[in-house]
């Protein structure tokens, strides 16, 4: 394979990421901090796994996240910070990058963590062996045969990622992909312990058998009642790591975990820990305490756009158009969620999606746009547009769509009768495309716009609105090989929601997490990406 | 005896698979699979998982294979927590259920029967109805409502209690949990208690004691409470079942792991081998328990022999 010289641009980035203060906790001048140094968290509920290479799902990669270390990790405000890597380079077309990896990162049982352990990780992630959920995160990242291997059609080895040295990882790509780096950041491309896995087979991942590379080792793991994590000594940074012994609580429910917060079973929530009925309440009692900043995350309603009425864009714009966002996210969520008017929520890196026209009018503007888009599509107050809209059991989900319902027959005339399913039923129901309008939801995987405009290609599993159009394909597929691809995301954006309207952005969701004020080194980012080692607890 | 506990150890086993089957169909007809999942999962992938889930055979194989682990002990892998067989789960969570059922089990049979007794032996009473009222409100009162109750009243109010954990089931963590668990049963059993015993000091045979001018007390003990208790005793045996499994608020509540909320969620996330070893295991008990009863009424009701 031919490696062309290192563009001067990416060598910078490369020095300057370097350069870039590594994580860790950083206690202010002046702190003084408590003798016992042990934080109690939320967890979102129980993981699945905690095999980086098989978790999907945030509570096994909030967890990931304390346990082990990939090449990249995020800090504050979503800045990658060097993890196992210190540095690397790329190059010219974004194709192929190789990894410098700090020589004194090692394993809990000692052993040093080398460029073949994330050969060995990268190659389980798509080996067929593995049965990996989230196989489908290499052929994303477009690591060059990943598909095939996943696909059965190529041998494990073929996977595009060799060891240069003991400390000189590369990954080759099959087309450009100028956000690898980001994608790094995903415990799917976290190292694996060969050791520990070949030892301990299905068995590898449980206390006592578990092997990281992260600030943490796992001590304790009871299924539903907590997981404790106490200082992994053989970690490169451990010098600068405060906190003792982390526990993370499984609770789901946001009112139990709120009222263990109150008792002060905890220290942190998770980040859907603030009950929206006891907000504004909290803003007045305990303001410190309240963090809500925004997350990687849209809400929408999806429209079967394969599906008449809706395969008419007067009906899927009059719809959309028509629901008043403001209301939703003041008075429904409520907890700093934020009205979405294009598909990609625009604190996303690297791109800012145009506001589209219809975010510039007043509500009632949109409103009348959108009765006379009605009438033209043949419907009107006589002659009213019926149909279901399909979400999955939640209470709030329900509140939305009563909202949202109450608004279609306010000002169209629309008789939009609520379907719950519960979750599994609703998937299928969903994929299948059983659905005139669906709820939806998408969480980033990582930060950069492909991660939610990659949903409407005609080929994605999950482009649950059954979009289909080859210019927009061709859009993302151009995106896919620019150095600078904002241009095509902006006409991607553009055609599937200003023009096509295939979905109806409602809102970007929201981090809404409690923090007791004696915890420090709480950095909230985007993708709630957030480590303990960086925290600290002060004296109280 | 010995005959009798045989029969019913053999009647067993054909309840027992006709309950496994009729799980395992069930289940299997429920839309959606375990792997479904919002992201598609990649044909190759799927294919992966369901051979190591046996999904690719038919259903009667999936089925045969199941009764053949089964019969081996094994309840198979959990499709919900990936990295644990059914059995490790069982056995991390079943102690936790059973010992909060014990305790809880304990507290509702011995202050049930007490205010039964004491609310029939005052009838109609201020007593009497402080009991009953106190039953009634019990029965009404879900435990999804007396928990975060005890929450805020002990654990954020008045901060003696931990609000959840088990904690290895040390006594802090037990309380909350044993009176959550157990106020309804407690309400439930004085009720019988109360009906039954007043049904029992009508009876000629206390007449005739009372004619012969026994004691009070030695009436209630000797002969009044043991008649009394027959539909007690007959309540008891699916009563403890359903502490022991019936811990979903409990475990939600109070985070106490057990083994109430593994079957809930379990049919939730089409866990198959989740729900059939849960239903196997309720099923055993619910089984045994009413066979322990039956022994029981020997000792009892000296009417009954086997």
């Amino acid at each position: 394979m031919k490696f062309t010289k290192t563009l001067l641009a990416s060598a910078l980035l490369s020095t300057s990421l370097s350069a870039m203060q590594v994580h860790a906790a950083d206690v202010p001048v002046g702190v003084k901090l408590a003798d016992k140094q042990e934080l109690v968290k939320g967890g979102e509920g129980e993981p699945a796994t905690l095999d980086p290479q098989k978790i999907q799902g945030t509570p096994g990669s909030l967890r990931a996240k304390d346990l082990f270390e990939g090449l990249y990790s995020e800090g504050e405000g979503g800045k990658l910070v060097p993890g196992v890597a210190t540095g690397y380079t790329v190059n010219d077309d974004n194709t192929v990058y190789t990894f410098n990896l700090r020589h004194d990162a090692k394993w809990s049982d000692g052993s040093p963590v080398t460029a073949n352990d994330f050969v060995y990780g990268f190659q389980r992630l798509v080996a067929p062996k593995t049965a990996s959920v989230y196989s489908w995160y290499a052929a994303l990242a477009g690591i060059n045969n990943a598909q095939n291997i996943i696909d059965g059609k190529a041998k494990v080895s073929d996977l595009g990622v060799k060891a240069l040295d003991k400390y000189t990882f590369q990954v080759s790509l099959d087309h450009s992909v100028p956000y690898f780096v980001k994608m790094t950041v995903n415990s799917a491309m976290y190292p694996a312990p060969k050791q520990a896995i070949e030892k301990f087979g299905d068995n590898w991942t449980k206390a006592g058998n578990l092997v990281s590379n992260g600030a943490y080792k796992l001590d304790t793991w009871i299924v539903n009642e907590k997981m404790v994590f106490v200082r992994n000594h053989n970690y490169w940074n451990d010098k600068k790591t405060i906190i003792n012994k982390v526990t993370v609580l499984p609770i789901k429910d946001s009112t139990v975990e709120f009222s263990r917060y109150q008792a002060g079973d905890l220290d942190v929530t998770s980040f859907s820990g603030i009950p929206t009925n006891r907000y504004k309440e909290l803003l007045k009692t305990t303001p410190d305490e309240v963090k809500v900043t925004p997350q990687l995350a849209a809400y929408y309603y999806d429209f079967n756009n394969q599906q008449p009425p809706f395969d008419d864009v007067r009906v899927r714009k009059a719809l959309s158009y028509a629901i008043d966002r403001s209301i939703i996210t003041k008075y429904v969520t409520g907890v700093g969620e934020i009205p979405a008017y294009t598909f990609t929520p625009p604190s996303v890196d690297g791109f800012t999606a145009k506001q589209p026209e219809y975010a510039k009018w007043t509500q009632a503007e949109r409103n009348a746009k959108a009765k006379e888009l009605l009438k033209e599509a043949g419907y009107d107050k006589n002659n009213p547009l019926s149909f279901t809209l399909l979400y999955n059991t939640n209470d709030g989900h329900k509140k939305i769509a009563i909202a949202v319902a109450s608004m279609w027959k306010k000002t169209l005339g629309v008789n939009a009768t609520l379907e719950n399913q519960e979750w599994k039923t609703f998937i299928d129901t969903r994929n299948l495309g059983n659905f005139g309008v669906a709820r939806d939801g998408w969480v980033g995987d990582y930060n950069e716009a492909s991660t939610f405009l990659d949903l409407f290609k005609s080929t994605n599993t999950s482009n649950n609105a059954h979009y289909k159009n080859a210019q927009y394909d061709q859009y993302m597929a151009q995106a896919a090989k620019a150095n600078d691809p904002a241009p095509f995301y902006q006409k991607a954006e553009d055609l599937v929601i200003d023009q096509d309207m295939a979905v109806a952005p409602i809102y970007q969701y929201s981090i809404k997490r409690l923090v007791k004020t004696y915890v420090g080194g709480y950095k909230p980012n985007l993708e709630d990406n957030i480590y303990t080692r960086d925290m600290y607890i002060i004296a109280h | 005896m010995l005959k009798f506990i045989i029969k019913r150890l053999l009647e067993a086993i054909p309840t027992l698979l006709a309950l496994v089957t009729l799980s395992f169909f069930l289940m299997h007809f429920a839309p959606g699979s375990p792997f479904t999942s919002e992201r598609g999962v990649p044909a190759a992938v799927l294919a992966n998982l369901q051979a190591k889930y046996h999904m690719n055979e038919s259903l009667m194989s999936q089925y045969f294979h199941y009764l053949w682990d089964l019969l081996h002990g094994n309840l198979g892998y959990s499709f919900r927590f990936t990295d644990f067989t059914i059995n490790q789960l069982v056995a991390q969570s079943f102690p936790v259920s059973a010992e909060i059922g014990f305790w809880s089990f304990l507290v509702a049979v011995s202050v049930g029967v007490l205010c039964g007794v004491f609310a029939a032996l005052r009838q109609n009473s201020l007593l009497d109805y402080g009991v009953m009222a106190f039953a009634n409100i019990g029965m009404v009162l879900p435990n999804f409502v007396i928990a975060p109750l005890c929450i805020l009243f002990f654990s954020i109010h008045y901060q003696w209690l931990p609000a959840g954990g088990w904690n290895g089931g040390a006594w802090p963590y037990l309380i909350m949990p044993v009176i959550a668990m157990s106020t309804s049963y407690i309400a439930q059993i004085a009720r019988i208690t109360r009906g039954s015993m007043i049904e029992t000091m009508h009876s000629n045979f206390i007449r005739t004691a009372r004619a012969k001018g026994l004691p009070k007390s030695h009436i209630i003990i000797r002969h009044a409470l043991r008649p009394a208790m027959l539909p007690v005793v007959s309540y008891l045996g699916p009563a403890f079942v359903g502490i022991i499994t019936g811990s979903v608020v409990v475990d939600q509540f109070f985070g106490t792991g057990g083994i109430g909320q593994h079957f809930v969620n379990g049919a939730i996330n089409r866990d198959y081998s989740m729900v059939m070893g849960i239903t196997i295991l309720i099923g055993t008990l619910t089984i045994l328990f009413n066979a322990i009863v039956d022994i029981l009424y020997v000792f009892i009701d000296p009417k009954i022999r086997y």
